[in-house]
């Protein structure tokens, strides 16, 4: 029982604490409460917001874009690292091609993106696709070049074909080292999304940030913040759920 | 010499191929320069400085961002890693900050502190500073504990502790969250001056997308793949460097 109170209660007592010391500072007013709110300013907007449905439409546009983004980038990168990982001929071919690109900071396509789609949906999920496609990818190339020398030699055994050996055996194998890839990628996901809301006024919570800015309606960013944080915690969650479910079988054989 | 040949087959029939589209008018798109074009447009963009002053600039950011983040990074990290009773209660608060895009906190960034440098480097070590706390966690609690008996014999001070043992000690785990950060440094420089700040090389290539100098954006965009290009490299080579400076001292 003891040992319960400290675990759940301290942290619970310092973020608490935390959230007091903003709220003394800001009823202090050291800073001004232009860009400092209280946080009962920041979460009265939060309640309202989110009572009148305004919020909901927000996180809703951010939580699609993030998460159609993100399965864009998962499938091309599944698709393209099992191909470099399994075959030396498009390792050969690709590689040097995607170290070049790979440094380039997904946000300095934005730029040309808008030249080619707009300032669309397309555009933004294109942008959000091509930063977040990197860690799955890298992730897939690994998983997929180190299947088990044995798992490749029951394959031709079994008489499997290409296709059956990437299916039956090379994906389970690669798979632990995927859903890490996914996971870096989904943050990668968010970050971006927010980044091409703002840049070309999408709505979704990046936006509503951006905006509660330029009208300097601080309580507004705040709320925005906390959201978009509570989004990133539940998305990061979630796959870490995922990863517990589809790897139980790799706990149990060892 | 295959991998090599392999290996440029790819970008040279792609360049090869748009460049001759693009001469015989079957590509004419308004949004697609063409290779020779931007070669052209890079060249005058090094030749005048622009670019060159925009490097320096975005440079300037991320590296005063990663200094910051440095610093509060390996301060708060030794000290959660000393401590871990202090990780236990800070831990969930961490957590629930962590994964707030460092992105979105640019317009209040902007509220503080205007447009410019510090506006940039405060983007920056709010990124930076997660992996280099988490490594150095990690890296203190790493240390073996009979050198931090012995600060304990001596009854070292904490600023000597820190400095004679501490980081010395788990500085080639540092070492590998200060690249991660590094790098993640020179994206976010860049995306916070294409979306808000008017300096560096993001605002000129989005400046030159305005101004529909198509060229000189692409040339850019080449640019900035060479430069985290050649910032990975770097960072391998000293990477290892220091290991060894701080492994020897060991």
């Amino acid at each position: 029982m003891k040992q319960f109170a400290f675990t759940k209660l301290a942290p619970l007592a310092f973020a608490l604490a935390l959230i007091g010391l903003w709220q003394l500072l800001a009823d202090l007013r050291l800073i001004s409460p232009i860009f400092f709110p209280s946080p009962t300013r920041a979460f009265a907007v939060l309640e309202y917001r989110l009572a009148d449905g305004s919020l909901w439409v927000s996180l809703a546009g951010t939580s699609l874009r993030m998460v159609f983004g993100w399965a864009l980038a998962s499938v091309a990168g599944v698709i393209l690292g099992a191909a470099i990982g399994s075959s030396r001929l498009a390792r050969d071919l690709l590689d040097p091609t995607l170290e070049f690109i790979r440094p380039l900071p997904a946000s300095a396509v934005i730029p040309v993106a808008i030249l080619f789609l707009g300032l669309s949906n397309a555009m933004s999920l294109t942008v959000i696709a091509f930063g977040a496609v990197w860690p799955v990818l890298l992730a897939s190339v690994h998983g997929f070049s180190s299947v088990q020398r044995e798992l490749a030699d029951v394959s031709s055994v079994l008489g499997f074909g290409r296709r059956e050996f990437l299916q039956k055996i090379a994906l389970p194998s690669a798979l632990p080292d995927i859903i890490a890839g996914l996971r870096v990628s989904l943050a990668i996901a968010l970050i971006l999304t927010v980044v091409t809301e703002m840049q070309s006024s999408l709505p979704g919570l990046g936006w509503d940030i951006f905006f509660a800015q330029r009208s300097y309606r601080s309580a507004d960013l705040y709320a925005g913040l906390i959201l978009l944080g509570a989004l990133g915690f539940t998305a990061n969650h979630l796959i870490l759920l995922l990863e517990r479910r589809t790897l139980r079988w790799r706990t149990l054989r060892t | 010499m295959r991998r090599f040949l392999l290996g440029s087959i790819v970008p040279v029939l792609f360049l090869g191929l748009w460049e001759i589209s693009s001469r015989t008018g079957l590509l004419t798109l308004e949004s697609l320069s063409r290779p020779s074009d931007i070669l052209v447009a890079g060249i005058h963009g090094l030749l005048d400085g622009s670019l060159l002053l925009a490097t320096l600039q975005t440079c300037e950011a991320a590296l005063l961002g990663l200094a910051i983040a440095a610093v509060i990074g390996i301060l708060c990290g030794a000290m959660l890693g000393l401590l871990p009773m202090l990780e236990r209660i800070t831990g969930p608060t961490i957590e629930a900050l962590r994964p707030i895009p460092a992105i979105a906190f640019m317009p209040l960034a902007l509220m503080m502190f205007g447009f410019g440098v510090t506006l940039e480097a405060s983007i920056v070590a709010y990124a930076c500073v997660w992996p280099i706390l988490i490594v150095t966690v990690a890296a203190v609690r790493a240390i073996e504990p009979r050198l931090l008996d012995i600060a304990d014999v001596l009854e070292l001070p904490f600023w000597k502790r820190m400095l004679t043992i501490i980081l010395p000690a788990a500085f080639a785990r540092i070492n590998v969250g200060l690249r991660v950060a590094a790098a993640i440094s020179l994206v976010v420089a860049v995306t916070v001056e294409i979306v808000l700040d008017p300096r560096g090389l993001g605002y000129h290539l989005i400046l030159a997308s305005q101004e529909l100098k198509i060229g000189l954006m692409y040339a850019q965009l080449v640019w900035l793949c060479i430069l985290g290009y050649l910032l990975n490299a770097i960072l391998r080579n000293v990477g290892t460097g220091s290991f060894t400076l701080w492994g020897s001292a060991r």
